[in-house]
């Protein structure tokens, strides 16, 4: 089907997601507003005003009552889906790269930039559920700080090893124990969300050569797939952290998300935006690209985007996709009922 | 520090106990070696101030022998001569001229030193003055100081050369031996060709598994070379080039180095068709900013690794004739005539083309052929002739004449007017020459194009004059079918030029040359022949992003169009099966190389960052004999049946293959999800908890349910008369 084109964001995507329904899809983008739309026919359902630098990640709840999005004016902010009010901010000394809520929404988890000669860190909150109080609440609640990972300041051991650079990504592992981050330093860490401690890091030799610039879980949480700069995405066991499936392409990976249907993966990137030339939309190879989750193989790419893929989510249906791009579009695809009909 | 003890002292000592001074023989007495009990001697001083004399050598001082013997008031004169030869060459240094002088006489001794700043000034000067004659009965004798000492333990009586015992080893070159080793990949079973690549750091020699869709690897080592590599000619060897000169490699199964041509800071190679030599080039910087780059080139012998014959001089002896190259030197700057005996090779210089031939290295009747304003020449490619191009100068007309090596005779000539450039283009058999020309129109601002056919093997060398349908159209590309009789021309303006198509001899006619076709608005700049001939590439490199048209000449037909995004470089393989493309790193992305098979069916694809070089290994000329090969070509069915029948096994084992692979992994994927699955189950009651007893998970999974509901909407009463028709 053709896809449908959002043009909502007057600045490059950097983040996609949709509800567990699968009926909303929140977008993030450099301008400040964060922007809700109906999943099905792309119809902009509302935006959330607020915040006061670009917005680089969001999640929302279960029961998508809830949206939490990471912003460069250091803050974190808590708004209510349905009317777009703003429940609470988390103030930080940084930007915030990513959000991830954890299984039951009742903690969040927080990276925040290295600035101003702050190092990255990755911050826990507590968040209340309670619809009826809120607001009070939350402001009672929010702040009481479970854990604060700080490398730097945790085992001698760790300062060494401890992230360089910006985080791009810290997603729950399962049953809220652990936490998986991942960055510039193209290293995967998981630690320990109790104590704070690296449990593991992935392989110097088998793991990514470059920056890493995403992350996502599989819907049941068993595995995640990252992507990198380095011309790749890897798939990992979420426990054991060990590789299970590499896929390689041309280009730098900038967005990396998985079919909840089929056994499918899609790359999203293209080349740095600042090396585009001027000479052919191709060089670019701004393509979605389908591999096949298991063989490894390219099955076939979905071009559209003038720019480098940013941003990319699958329906939960499994059904369509989204995929947010430096030229500041989002373009919803619909499958047609051929793709369903793949064989390898 | 011991502290000085003053010969008072000593006496009063020496009288305390009793011993006569005198009587001692201080030489008699040793210290401990290494021990110097805290007292430095003198004497290491004076050894350190000639040590330091020692380190700088005297690479760089000359000995100029045979200068006439002078009395004491022509000393300066003679001075002054010896000076002004010798600053030419190079900056002497400051006092660095001495002449002695009989203390006797007060005559000079007749001859003199010479110290330079740099030992390669020094080296230039040698080569230069030596010989030189000052006058009739004064010819210079130069010779480098170091030598000197050298040429003293020279003994007097010649002394046989010890014989060296003969060692079985990779290094000998003995026929059966170099078959065995070095040309065993040419018996591969499956007659695979092999290509090198260069990529990052590593360089790696891999076979064209054309059947297995994928390249197999021979031999791989990082840091092989330090710039490039390049193949032998015929194949037998790899070049590698190093700092300190360049290497060849070969073996069996893998690459052992087999010789090494020492020449420090080697730039560029050239090996002679039949792989007999190898030139090495290297230019350095001169010592004084003002002179230009010094050359040296060097002619190895490759099976012995001894230096033939090297050339030293200025860069702008070698800079003559010919376009493009490295720092203004055309390369190659020996060119070597066709054929593989390497019997000749020449040079163009100004005014002349100096011709060698290999068997003493010296020039042809020991002086170059004379040939006012040469500015281009170029070998037969199988036979010793010579084309020459001499542009216009004054009343003379242009002319590009063909010289018989090693008569010197000339066999054709041809005067040409209003000339602004010539290229000469050879069939690889030798059988034409295409002259393109480049001619003024009669405004003379601007050009058009034509060209002159010479049938070389021919009675008399006929030449016909060629003109494309529209004497206006640009010549983008020209290229002869290779052991064919056709040529192929690309013509027009961009962006979409034509392609046309001749043959010198078609069908009856076969005294002329005559046009097969001409295809319209073509996205190419480049031809890229078969080395078989009838299929040739028209691509469109650069500009055109890598469109590749694959052609059949004979048929006139297109059999495929492809693209390689960014290509910039197109080989044949050198038996005509395959075509290599390749993004090198002269663009940033998409480095990497796609392999096709002759009719444009794309192979594999394989990327690598930072991608330098793809090179085809060449192949030695068949040994088959003729017979052999016309036996082949007429059976060729009852053979290609054979092959292909292998193709099919292959092919049907590649895909059993490939599905067992499939299977495996997943199966190996399944069981991994089903162990996740069961630890999933497991923390099930966990994660309710966490969701505050909400079912969690995929159980609950949303599930379209149809309800019917029925709604009452309005309840209205109406009373309907009764008719009563029982009336």
């Amino acid at each position: 089907m053709r896809p449908i084109l959002m043009k909502g964001h007057e600045r490059p995507l950097t983040f996609l997601k949709y509800n567990r329904d699968g009926d909303l899809l929140f977008s993030c983008a450099k301008d400040h507003t964060p922007t809700v739309w109906f999943a099905d026919n792309g119809e902009r359902l509302g935006t959330y005003r607020g915040h006061n630098g670009a917005v680089w990640c969001c999640d929302v709840s279960r029961d998508s009552s809830r949206l939490i999005t990471g912003s460069a004016d250091q803050t974190a902010m808590l708004w209510d889906v349905q009317t777009g009010t703003q429940l609470h901010t988390f103030t930080f000394d940084s930007p915030a790269r990513s959000v991830d809520f954890s299984v039951g929404d009742k903690l969040a988890v927080i990276t925040t930039d290295p600035f101003m000669g702050l190092t990255s860190a990755i911050h826990v909150k507590r968040i209340s559920k309670d619809p009826s109080e809120h607001v009070c609440l939350f402001c009672l609640c929010a702040d009481i700080l479970v854990v604060e990972i700080v490398p730097e300041i945790s085992e001698s051991v760790l300062v060494l090893k401890g992230p360089q650079g910006r985080i791009n990504r810290a997603v729950w592992g399962p049953l809220n124990k652990t936490i998986i981050s991942a960055g510039e330093d193209a290293v995967i860490r998981i630690w320990d969300a109790e104590t704070g401690k690296i449990l593991k890091e992935s392989d110097k030799e088998i793991g990514h050569k470059k920056g890493i610039t995403s992350l996502q879980k599989s819907v049941d949480g068993s595995h995640f797939i990252t992507g990198s700069l380095d011309k790749s995405a890897k798939l990992w066991d979420i426990r054991t952290l060990t590789l299970i499936k590499n896929y390689t392409t041309e280009r730098p990976v900038n967005a990396v998300t998985m079919s909840p249907l089929l056994n499918h993966v899609v790359l999203g990137g293209g080349q740095d935006a600042s090396a585009v030339t001027t000479t052919d939309h191709r060089a670019g190879k701004f393509e979605a690209k389908f591999y096949d989750k298991i063989l490894t193989e390219e099955i076939g790419g979905v071009k559209g985007h003038f720019g480098p893929i940013n941003a990319l989510a699958f329906n939960p249906d499994g059904k369509s996709f989204a995929s947010g791009g430096e030229d500041g579009y989002v373009r919803l695809h619909h499958f047609d009922q051929d793709y369903f009909n793949i064989k390898i | 520090m011991s502290e000085v003890v003053s010969m008072e002292e000593i006496r009063a000592i020496s009288d305390r106990l009793g011993v006569d001074l005198t009587q001692i023989d201080l030489d008699s007495i040793h210290l401990p070696p290494g021990d110097d009990l805290g007292i430095p001697s003198d004497d290491e001083d004076l050894l350190e101030e000639d040590a330091l004399e020692e380190d700088q050598g005297f690479g760089n001082i000359l000995v100029v022998d045979n200068l006439p013997v002078v009395p004491k008031e022509k000393y300066e004169k003679l001075e002054g001569v010896v000076r002004k030869i010798y600053s030419q060459l190079g900056v002497i240094k400051e006092g660095g001229l001495y002449m002695p002088v009989d203390p006797e006489t007060q005559k000079t001794l007749g001859y003199c030193f010479i110290e330079y700043n740099t030992p390669q000034e020094a080296e230039l000067s040698k080569e230069k003055t030596h010989g030189y004659k000052l006058d009739r009965s004064h010819i210079f004798a130069v010779n480098m100081f170091e030598d000197i000492e050298k040429f003293l333990k020279v003994p007097d009586e010649w002394a046989p050369p010890e014989i060296k015992p003969y060692v079985p080893g990779v290094r000998l070159f003995t026929s059966s031996v170099f078959f065995e080793m070095l040309l065993k990949w040419l018996t591969d079973e499956k007659a695979r060709d092999q290509y090198v690549i260069r990529s990052g750091g590593d360089t790696e020699v891999l076979w064209n598994d054309a059947r297995q869709m994928k390249p197999e690897l021979v031999y791989k080592r990082p840091y092989w070379t330090e710039s490039f590599v390049q193949w032998s000619p015929m194949g037998t060897y790899l070049a590698t080039v190093h700092r300190q000169g360049a290497a060849i490699w070969g073996g069996a199964t893998t690459f052992n180095r087999l010789m090494r041509y020492a020449h420090p800071q080697v730039k560029l190679i050239d090996f002679s068709p039949g792989e007999r030599y190898l030139v090495t080039y290297s230019s350095h910087e001169p010592s004084n900013p003002r002179d230009t780059h010094r050359v040296v080139l060097n002619i190895f012998d490759v099976r012995t690794g001894k230096v033939m014959r090297d050339f030293k001089g200025s860069a702008d002896e070698f800079a003559v004739g010919g376009t493009g190259g490295v720092t203004g030197v055309s390369w190659p700057v020996f060119r070597w005539s066709g054929g593989k005996e390497d019997k000749y090779f020449a040079r163009i210089g100004k005014n002349v083309i100096s011709v060698y031939e290999t068997e003493t290295f010296s020039l042809i009747d020991k002086k170059s052929i004379k040939v006012e304003n040469v500015m281009d020449f170029s070998w037969s490619p199988t036979d010793p002739i010579l084309s020459l191009f001499v542009p216009e100068c004054g009343n003379q007309p242009a002319r590009v004449s063909l010289v018989q090596i090693p008569s010197k005779e000339e066999l054709r000539q041809k005067n040409l007017f209003s000339v602004s450039d010539c290229k000469m283009y050879w069939q690889s058999n030798g059988d034409y020459l295409a002259v393109k020309v480049d001619r003024y129109t009669k405004t003379k601002k601007s050009t058009y194009t034509g060209f002159e056919l010479f049938r070389i093997k021919e009675r008399d060398i006929p030449i016909e004059v060629l003109e494309l349908d529209n004497k206006n159209d640009k010549i983008i590309a020209f290229a002869w079918e290779p052991k064919g009789h056709r040529f192929a021309v690309i013509h027009g303006d961009n962006p979409r030029p034509d392609v046309s198509f001749y043959s010198m001899r078609s069908g009856t006619n076969t005294g002329r040359v005559s046009k097969l076709t001409t295809l319209k608005g073509k996205q190419a700049n480049a031809l890229y022949w078969s080395p078989g001939g009838r299929f040739i590439i028209l691509a469109g490199m650069k500009g055109f992003n890598g469109q590749l048209e694959f052609f059949d000449v004979d048929e006139l037909d297109t059999m495929a169009s492809a693209e390689h995004f960014m290509a910039t470089d197109v080989e044949w393989d050198p038996t005509g099966r395959y075509v290599a493309t390749a993004v090198t790193s002269v663009h940033e992305m998409e480095n990497g190389f796609n392999i096709w098979s002759f009719n444009g069916k794309l192979l594999y694809r394989i990327l690598k960052d930072h991608f330098f070089q793809f090179l085809w290994r060449p192949r030695p000329p068949s040994f088959l004999s003729k017979e052999k090969e016309e036996e082949i070509a007429k059976n060729l069915k009852k053979y290609s049946k054979k092959y292909e029948a292998e193709d099919q096994d292959v092919s049907l084992l590649l895909s059993e293959q490939d599905r067992e692979k499939r299977k495996k992994l997943k199966e190996e994927w399944e069981a991994w999800i089903n162990e996740w699955k069961l630890l999933h189950e497991e923390e099930k009651m966990e994660r309710e908890k966490l969701r505050d007893g909400e079912a969690s998970d995929e159980e609950e999974e949303y599930q379209a349910k149809e309800v019917e509901v029925e709604e009452i909407l309005k309840v209205d009463e109406e009373v309907i008369p009764f008719e009563e028709s029982q009336q």
